[in-house]
């Protein structure tokens, strides 16, 4: 892909996330930052492919740290979302 | 000029160059450009991946569809994480295993235990492992640009990529640092109130303009010439220094701006490393995260009618201390209640309107309030939560304490929604707020919060203030008329002790 194609994706990313994030309901403001907080840890493809590589071993390992701090944001943000998302109820109509 | 012209030189190629790399590189980062053309169906898996971060987003505009939008969130994390281990040869599958489990269970484990108070703290902590993250990857890549697939014909680093790279360490160690401070002082480890450099906005600006400068002179220099390695690291270090500046002088009630700005700093970061591996997923995350901080601070600053430049510059609240009006609020007639007098009231009234604030949070008094609101509507009052978009330390902070103390989310409204209903209200009662019920905000023009949208409770027939003392103003350091006016009873104890005498009382 060349430069533009991406910076295109970026640009329309960008629209797409302000209409989606207006849309969220301010009584959910906490599980999106924790959400976004698990999705932004997809920088973890970053990290894989950089402890993949063996070529440089200090790079190795600095790909591997990112890989484990990553995967504590994925887990941890996902789960306390979960966690959260569970408490939401609707009043119980008797 | 020279390195105008240098740059202008360079664009059409930089562009060419992408393109090359891309057609046999390929965004899967094959090494090297004689790899074999990669599949289209892994741009196609991380497009799809994307996709479904999107709809996690698009979840959280009702809770009933909320926990389906997580569960996207996974699936798209999925793809990308298996995609990418499928579509490299790795050659160390296992350590890469053990780094996923060490990280996963410490993040599983972090879930499970932290209390919904500590929410904002574990938010920023998590910021500053995204930022840390983005560091290290940035600066495995480059150490290691031929696995990411950015170099050039000649083996040197493409320039688009220098400033992707550069600018994507230098986001994320503003991100990590900001994010360290923004814990310490969100946990308690540090002072909430702001710390003051003196001369910090020429320091501030400095600093930030020889980063930016870094980054220029980084992007035209080339591998292995003078001084590149320690350009790179300069900027990184750098970058981690002016973090730590930004956030040091801002105080704790601004904080859910910083944590806000802080998330739109992660996703940009991530876009930055999104480009230098030309990822979709990465590229649509980052920007759905940095357009998400970036509104949610907007909010926060239009909640507090401040611009976001006067939230940033910092300060704010510091001069609380110093005590404007000193002398004034001691001798104004108060009128103090009791727990008693509060059941007795709010038993007679036909609604309620609760006011929540940070310092229930503090107090932990959010059950209590449920269980007390219980026994008012087994009475057949009516009761509702009002929650400014400010209160807490985070967006949507109150929602939460609330949703975890099993209060119905129908019964919790915005400001908008329920400011003009305290007119016709019996009882506002007010648990740990106190400058977003100030009245000052509507009239007084000489005051800081001047101008700030703030629930009308003066219009509410009686006004019960839980507050721990007489003597500590709000966040802003502003008096509150609200206390002196006659339909106010000041209820003045802990949070969490009060509301539960409360509850005592309506049990008979």
């Amino acid at each position: 892909m060349d430069f533009i194609s991406i910076l295109s994706i970026f640009v329309m990313a960008c629209f797409v996330g302000y209409y989606v994030v207006w849309s969220v309901t301010p009584a959910l403001h906490t599980p999106l930052m924790a959400v976004t907080n698990a999705i932004s840890s997809v920088i973890i493809v970053g990290a894989l492919v950089a402890s993949a590589e063996a070529v440089s071993p200090v790079a190795k390992y600095l790909g591997l740290l990112a890989v484990v701090f990553a995967a504590v944001n994925i887990f941890g943000g996902f789960a306390v979302t979960e966690r959260m998302l569970a408490m939401y109820k609707k009043k119980e109509r008797k | 000029m020279a390195l105008g012209a240098a740059m202008n030189i360079n664009r059409p190629l930089i562009f060419a160059a992408a393109a090359c790399s891309a057609l046999t590189a390929g965004p899967a980062f094959a090494s090297g450009g004689d790899a074999a053309p990669v599949s289209p169906w892994v741009s196609l898996a991380y497009l799809v991946a994307g996709v479904f971060f999107i709809l996690a987003l698009r979840g959280l505009s009702s809770p009933e569809t909320s926990r389906s939008g997580n569960r996207f969130g996974m699936i798209g994390m999925a793809i990308a994480v298996i995609t990418t281990l499928l579509t490299h040869e790795i050659a160390n599958i296992v350590e890469i295993l053990i780094a996923i489990a060490i990280g996963g269970v410490a993040g599983f484990v972090i879930a499970r235990k932290i209390k919904m108070t500590d929410m904002p703290q574990l938010v920023a902590a998590f910021h500053s492992l995204v930022g840390l993250a983005a560091v290290l990857v940035a600066l495995a890549a480059w150490l290691n640009p031929e696995a990411f697939g950015i170099l050039d014909a000649n083996g040197q680093i493409l320039t688009v990529s220098r400033i992707e790279m550069g600018l994507g360490v230098a986001i994320g160690a503003i991100t990590f640092s900001g994010s360290v401070i923004a814990f310490l002082k969100l946990n308690g480890n540090m002072s909430g109130s702001p710390i003051m450099l003196p001369g910090r906005h020429v320091i501030n600006l400095g600093v930030l303009a020889a980063i930016l400068g870094m980054i220029a002179v980084y992007t035209v220099s080339p591998d292995g010439g003078a001084g590149e390695g320690w350009l790179f690291l300069a900027i990184t270090v750098l970058s981690f220094i002016i973090g730590f500046l930004l956030i040091i002088p801002i105080g704790g009630a601004d904080m859910p701006v910083v944590v806000s700005m802080l998330n739109s700093y992660s996703g940009w970061a991530a876009a930055a490393m999104g480009f230098t591996l030309s990822n979709t997923a990465m590229i649509i995350t980052g920007a759905l995260v940095g357009s998400s901080g970036a509104i949610l601070s907007y909010i926060m600053c239009k909640a507090m009618n401040r611009s976001f430049i006067s939230v940033i510059a910092g300060g704010f609240g510091a001069e609380a201390s110093s005590g404007g009006d000193g002398a004034a609020k001691v001798d104004r007639p108060w009128k103090r209640g009791s727990a008693e007098d509060a059941a007795y009231m709010m038993k007679q009234a036909e609604s309620v309107i609760i006011v929540p604030g940070y310092g229930m949070a503090v107090a932990q008094a959010q059950h209590a309030l449920r269980e007390m609101a219980d026994l008012l509507k087994k009475e057949g009052v009516s009761v509702k939560y009002a929650i400014h978009p400010v209160a807490g330390r985070m967006p949507g902070h109150m929602n939460v304490l609330l949703a975890e103390a099993n209060v119905p989310y129908d019964e919790v409204f915005e400001l908008e929604d329920i400011n003009s209903e305290f007119s016709q209200t019996d009882v506002a009662f007010i648990i740990g707020a106190n400058d977003v019920v100030n009245p000052a905000a509507k009239t007084d023009k000489s005051s800081p919060i001047y101008g700030m949208p703030v629930f009308d409770v003066d219009k509410a027939k009686t006004v019960f203030f839980i507050k721990r003392s007489m003597g500590g103003v709000g966040y802003a350091g502003v008096d509150n008329d609200v206390f002196y006016m006659d339909q106010t009873m000041m209820l003045l104890a802990d949070a969490k002790k009060m509301v539960e005498d409360i509850v005592k009382n309506l049990g008979h």
